[in-house]
This record gives C-alpha cells, sequence and structure tokens, in this order.
C-alpha cells in the first residue's frame, strides 16, 4: 500500500505521495490515515464545480483535483479578476480547501499555470515561457528527452521551429506545446452544457429559510415561463440550483411528461420532489444566489380546452403520471410498449411514462380462441419439478412453489427459437411451450428450456399465469 | 352545563352537516362498471358502482392472476382510452408475476391505457393511491398488495373511499394472499380460477372465474358466480359447462362462441 496523497502538515515532515505505507508508518508514528476513495473524491470535485456554477455556468472538472472555470464575460460580476479571485479564495478556504489558482488565456494555459509555476512572472506569456517542459505534460521518456537536450522551459522549446520538436519529440510534443502558446485550441468540456433559459435571482444577505428560498423559485419560475410562451415553446425538464454561502450548491431537477408552460404545474412538482428529498434542502449558513433552468424545451403552441372536457382530464392525469414520477423516480411510473420479437419476455418494454413513444399496435386475438400468452409473466421464468414424456410429450404432471398441480388439459407445444440470427452462438436454446390446466382450474405457461438433441436433460419452467 | 349545551348543540349541528355531506352513501352512483353478463349486472344493479371502492380476494395465493384479470378487464371492458392506473410494490413482479400486455392484448383489452406505477413500500403505496384516487379521468385505479395490509385499516379506507366518491373514481382494491376483513368497501368478491370448458385435443378454453360476493352494502351476499371471459365480445358471460349442463336459455354470445367451438371440432 503506498500513500495517494498528503496534506501540508505530512509534506513538512518529508511525506510524499507514492511512498509505501509501511514506510511512512516507520518515519511516523501516530498518522493518520484514510483509505483513498477516488469515487468518493470525485463526488466531491463534482460538487465544488456545482458551487463554482455560481461564477459562471461553464465549469470543467479538471480530475482528480482541478476545476477549471471559463470567466470570459463574467469577470465584472465580482470586480474584476481580482474580486472574483477573492470570492473564489474566500468561498472554498472556508470549507477547509487548500487553493492553488491561476488565469490564463487558455484552458490548458490556466491548468498548466496552477499546476506548475514555481515562480512569479511580470505578465501571462512570460509566466508561460518560465514554465517546466513538465508541463506539456508528455510521457515521462519524452521529458525526460526534453531535459536532456537542454530544453528546460517552455520558453526553450517555444524558441525552436516546430517542425524539429515534431521531429525529434513527436507529434504530440508539438501540439501540447502549441495548445500551451495559445497557438492550437484547447476547448473546455464543462460539465453541464448551457441551458437555453435560464433565470436566477442573487441577494445581498443570505436566505436563511427554505420556504423563502422556495418563493423565490416560484418567482423565477414564472419570469423563465415568460421566456418560454415568447419563444412559443415548453419546458420538460427544469433544474433549480441553490447556492449556499459557504460555496456549495444543491440542484433539484424535476421533469415533465408534455412540454408545460403551467407555473402551478412546475411549483407543484417541485414541492413534490422537496418533500421526496432523501437529505432535505438545508439552507446551512443561507442561500446567497438561486437559479433556475430549463435544459429541455420543446415547441408548444397556444392550447384551447375543449368544451366537453376532455383535455382537462387528459392533463389531470399526465399530471398525476408526473407527480408520482417526481415522487417516486421516473422509471418507476411505466407504461407498456410492444417489442419486435418473438421471444416472450421480450416482446413487451415498459418504459418510463414521460418519454414513452406513441403507442404501436398490439398482436390482435384471434376470434374464437382462448389467449395464448398469458396475464401474469415471471422473469426469469421459475424452474419447476415436471413429469412429463420424453421426448417432446405434454406434462403430466408438475410441481411449483411446494405445490403439486395434476394437469388436466393441455395445449402444444408452441415451438419458439432462440434468435439465432442476432447472436453468434445461436442465441441459445429452443423452448417447447405448453399450455396446461390443473385439476383446480388455473391455467399455467410451462416451457421447456432445450430439446432432447439440444441437451441432454432439459430444464422445465413455469414462465406466466393465464386469467 | 350552561355553556355547554349551546357547545353541544352546535356540535350536533356540525355533525348532522357532516353526516348529510359526508356519508359514503351519500351520493348517488355515476354509474356502474358493467361485466357484461346480464344476470350478473342486474343482481348489482347494474354492476360495481362507479366512484366506490371494490375489493377482490383471490381465494389462494394461486389465483392471483385470475383476481388480477378479472379487475383488470372489467376497468378495460368501459369504452374510450381512460386509462387504467395500476399500482403495486415492486416486490410484485416477483410474487404474481409481472403483467404480460402481449397477453392482455389477446384478452381484448388495450395495454395502452395501464399506467404502471411501482412503489417501494405498501405506505407509499397507500400514498400514490390517494393521489391517484382523487385524479378524475382514469377507468379506475387497481391497487395490487400482497398478504396482510396492515396500514391499509379502517381510517386509510376510508379515506381512499372518500377521495374516490369525491373524484368519481372507481377504486379496486386487489389483496391477494390475504384474508377477507371488514373494510368500507362497496363490494368484496373472493375471486378463484375456475376450471374452463375444454377445446379440441383437450385444450383449456376460454378463461373462466368463479366469484362469491363476500358483502355487498347494496344487498345480499354470499351469491356465487362462475363466468366466462368473452374476448370477441370483450364482455364475461355465463360459464359454458354451467349452461349446458342448465340447459338453460343462452344468451346470445355465448351461443355463437359455442357455435364457433363446435364449427371448429366439425
Amino acid at each position: 500500500m503506498r500513500l495517494a496523497s498528503v496534506d501540508a502538515a505530512a509534506l513538512a515532515v518529508g511525506l510524499r505521495p507514492g511512498m509505501p505505507l509501511a514506510d511512512a508508518r516507520a518515519q511516523i508514528g501516530e498518522l493518520a490515515v484514510v483509505p483513498h476513495d477516488p469515487v468518493l473524491d470525485h463526488g466531491w470535485l463534482d460538487r465544488l464545480a456545482q458551487g463554482c456554477a455560481r461564477y459562471t455556468p461553464l465549469v470543467a472538472l479538471d480530475a482528480p483535483d482541478g476545476l477549471i472555470l471559463d470567466i470570459a464575460g463574467a469577470v465584472h460580476l465580482f470586480g474584476g479578476e481580482a474580486g472574483l479571485v477573492a470570492d473564489v479564495e474566500h468561498r472554498l478556504v472556508r470549507l477547509g480547501l487548500t487553493l492553488r489558482h491561476a488565469l490564463g488565456p487558455t484552458a490548458d494555459a490556466a491548468r498548466a499555470l496552477a499546476r506548475y509555476q514555481t515562480r512569479p512572472a511580470p505578465d501571462e506569456g512570460q509566466a508561460i515561457r518560465r514554465l517546466p517542459v513538465a508541463a506539456l505534460e508528455l510521457e515521462a521518456e519524452a521529458t525526460t528527452a526534453l531535459v536532456r537536450a537542454g530544453l528546460k522551459t517552455i520558453g526553450d522549446l517555444a524558441s525552436r521551429p516546430m517542425a524539429n520538436i515534431a521531429a525529434r519529440f513527436g507529434a504530440d510534443a508539438a501540439m501540447a506545446l502549441r495548445r500551451l502558446l495559445g497557438d492550437a485550441p484547447s476547448p473546455l468540456d464543462p460539465r453541464i452544457t448551457l441551458p437555453p433559459v435560464v433565470a436566477e435571482r442573487r441577494f445581498a444577505e443570505p436566505l436563511g429559510s427554505t420556504a423563502h428560498a422556495t418563493r423565490i423559485l416560484a418567482e423565477l419560475t414564472t419570469e423563465a415561463i415568460g421566456d418560454l410562451s415568447e419563444r412559443g415553446k415548453g419546458g420538460r425538464h427544469f433544474r433549480a440550483t441553490f447556492f449556499r454561502s459557504d460555496g456549495l450548491a444543491r440542484s433539484i431537477a424535476i421533469e415533465t411528461g408534455h412540454p408545460t408552460r403551467d407555473t402551478g404545474l412546475v411549483m407543484r412538482l417541485f414541492a413534490e420532489r422537496m418533500d421526496s428529498l432523501a437529505d432535505p434542502l438545508d439552507p446551512g449558513f443561507g442561500f446567497d444566489m438561486i437559479r433556475l433552468a430549463v435544459p429541455r424545451l420543446e415547441a408548444l403552441g397556444a392550447s384551447q380546452l375543449k368544451l366537453e372536457g376532455g383535455a382537462v382530464k387528459d392533463a389531470a392525469i399526465d399530471e398525476l403520471a408526473d407527480r408520482l414520477a417526481t415522487r417516486l423516480g421516473r422509471g418507476r411510473v411505466r407504461r407498456l410498449r410492444p417489442a419486435d420479437t418473438h421471444i416472450p419476455e421480450q416482446a413487451q418494454l415498459e418504459l418510463p411514462a414521460a418519454d414513452a413513444p406513441p403507442p404501436l399496435p398490439w398482436q390482435e386475438p384471434d376470434p374464437g380462441e382462448p389467449p395464448t400468452r398469458p396475464f401474469h409473466l415471471f422473469d426469469p421464468p421459475q424452474p419447476i419439478e415436471v413429469i412429463a414424456e420424453v421426448p417432446d410429450g405434454p406434462p403430466h404432471q408438475f410441481r411449483w412453489r411446494r405445490q403439486a398441480h395434476a394437469v388436466r388439459r393441455y395445449e402444444g407445444p408452441e415451438r419458439i427459437a432462440a434468435e439465432w440470427w442476432r447472436r453468434r452462438d445461436n442465441g441459445g436454446l429452443t423452448r417447447d411451450y405448453y399450455r396446461v390446466e390443473d385439476a383446480q382450474g388455473r391455467r399455467f405457461w410451462l416451457f421447456r428450456h432445450g430439446l432432447y438433441d439440444e441437451k441432454p436433460d432439459p430444464r422445465w419452467y413455469i414462465h406466466g399465469v393465464f386469467a | 352545563m350552561r355553556e355547554s349545551s349551546p357547545l353541544l348543540a352546535g356540535l350536533r349541528k356540525r355533525i348532522a352537516r357532516l353526516a348529510a355531506d359526508g356519508g359514503l352513501e351519500s351520493r348517488r352512483a355515476e354509474g356502474w362498471l358493467a361485466s357484461g353478463h346480464a344476470s350478473f349486472d342486474d343482481a348489482l344493479g347494474g354492476g360495481l358502482m362507479i366512484g366506490r371502492t371494490h375489493e377482490f380476494f383471490a381465494a389462494d395465493a394461486l389465483d392471483a392472476t385470475s383476481a388480477a384479470a378479472f379487475a383488470a378487464l372489467i376497468a378495460l371492458r368501459t369504452p374510450g382510452k381512460a386509462p387504467l392506473i395500476w399500482l403495486r410494490t415492486n416486490d410484485a413482479g416477483k410474487r404474481a408475476g409481472h403483467i404480460y400486455a402481449p397477453g392482455i392484448a389477446e384478452l381484448g383489452g388495450d395495454p395502452d391505457r395501464l399506467l404502471l406505477v411501482e412503489t417501494v413500500d405498501p405506505k407509499m403505496l397507500l400514498a400514490c393511491a390517494n393521489d391517484a384516487i382523487r385524479c378524475a379521468g382514469s377507468a379506475a385505479v387497481i391497487v395490487e398488495s400482497w398478504g396482510k395490509f396492515p396500514l391499509f385499516d379502517l381510517t386509510a379506507g376510508r379515506r381512499l373511499a372518500l377521495g374516490a366518491r369525491d373524484a368519481g373514481t372507481t377504486l379496486l382494491m386487489l389483496r391477494l394472499n390475504a384474508t377477507p376483513a371488514p373494510s368500507v368497501a362497496e363490494t368484496r368478491w373472493s375471486v378463484a380460477a375456475a376450471p374452463s370448458r375444454e377445446l379440441e385435443a383437450n385444450a383449456p378454453g376460454a378463461p373462466a372465474f368463479d366469484l362469491e360476493l363476500l358483502r355487498w352494502r347494496g344487498g345480499p351476499a354470499g351469491t356465487h358466480w362462475r363466468l366466462d371471459w368473452n374476448h370477441d365480445e370483450n364482455a364475461f358471460g355465463p360459464n359454458a359447462d354451467e349452461a349446458a349442463l342448465s340447459g338453460a336459455l343462452l344468451p346470445l354470445p355465448a351461443r355463437r362462441a359455442m357455435a364457433s367451438h363446435g364449427a371448429a371440432a366439425a
């Protein structure tokens, strides 16, 4: 086991990341060790990024421990670059973080400056030229080769012709250098793409109560919906972000099955969502900014209510589906749609009601014939013990859930082959389905998994129960 | 005593007002979910009353499918596209089986009308049922539970029943693997699978149901029925075996069904 990361105090006594844990313990007896959890670290970084969305919506994660903010056009809100930096430091230091920041003309330049700058420089251009070649983050051999060639700083490298660098140290080195110098684009991959409709409000004094914050959210919703109706659009997805004054933020999202411009509906869904949160919205020292974003829009024309009230009833059901999906999770409110396959358990799709496609026709029943598919289906099928004729006779008796059933009537087999055209291994075994009725009149759907020439001792399963 | 008598009088007045408005039977039925079987519907005054609670107990754990199918079919045979809201807990798929739309389509029901809601626990199930029942415009709300349902006591039942009455929605409580207990339901049924009429080559025939009316607020209980489901007519009909035995005059749908079976056999 090795040290993944150490704090300032540990650095001061000579511990370094990558050191074996045994050595570290030998040096420092009372070493406090916490197991490294990259997932948790990433989650924390993501929360910080969410909190930094107060400065600019374009925040990118630079795993494992960096954040890149595109502050172009957002600086004036905080009284210049210095003001913004001070605000960031003020908030994040309060969370117990050690910060190291840099401003740069491109994302890569800023990142390299934050991570590798050791000496101050009069301006950004000079600072980049004074960075060590390690800032290119090439492979270890390439970096060593550069240093051995006497090229110790980015400035040394930049003074050479680019073609020579590419020829000697590879195209990667040339590309990294050009990105650092701003000759090549270094695009940012923001955590959240810019939503089309945003309404936000900042407060001079933080709001201490959730109820007050909800009222502000209602005002923001009205604002955003005004914007939506000007565009002739309705929102399908609304996301409210509450920024706490200590630098963290909490997002709450809702979704509707149909585009909507109904403030009341949106607020009811938000209220539903807040009620169902496992850990309630905590204002902490207060919210100092609330933002409502509408990331997903769809065209929504002006609608007229039908005289007989049909549209109102449909809307009521849609709203119920949205409300239950908000409370329970979107996957728990479902509609059924047919799928084009004859494998029984794949013939129906259970889709979230919010984005189920328009209905497709189902298999029509044959006139005068009893149903050939069960009302209830077991997925996966449940194994049963069967007494049946070998090789392909019907079952005479079977035992399911510790209860024996004598078969009085049967129909079958209905042979359903595996989908050999979809899978390389021919898709598995053939199934022989029997519709059987026991002495009490209960009707079951049984199948033998495999023919006797496919498998020496095929197993029997119950796949469903008929009405 | 002198202060309390106007107080008591006020309370009495209030109770009287509540009783005039709040009794479960105070509102007239807006209609019935009819089965399509004439004598069954006549005996119940038209069928299962809309805006009321009806309970279906599976006679045995193995009769869960029969009870579920009976409740679903009687709701889905109403004309139109009104959705059937079906609430169940997320372990229901493992116990009773997943609701299988191709099977419903083959019974003549329209699976597109189903809105399935799965909850984590019975408590959430009741909370969601309370919301669903207050939403007008559904064909019916089915609430499926497995085993004892201690949360569904008289108070919870009455709350649901009042919600159903006010919104004009029908609540079908599907009680699987449970024993019947007193409740505020309008009707209470015990449903079991019945042997079907055999088809050619000893094949099982159309779905058949054994129904026992355990309780009915509007009349005598204890009646037994044996009904067949006829998906061509989209209606329940008399059991083919019983009708043949009694030699009674058959209503048209059943006779037609038998004629077609006869033709198939010949």
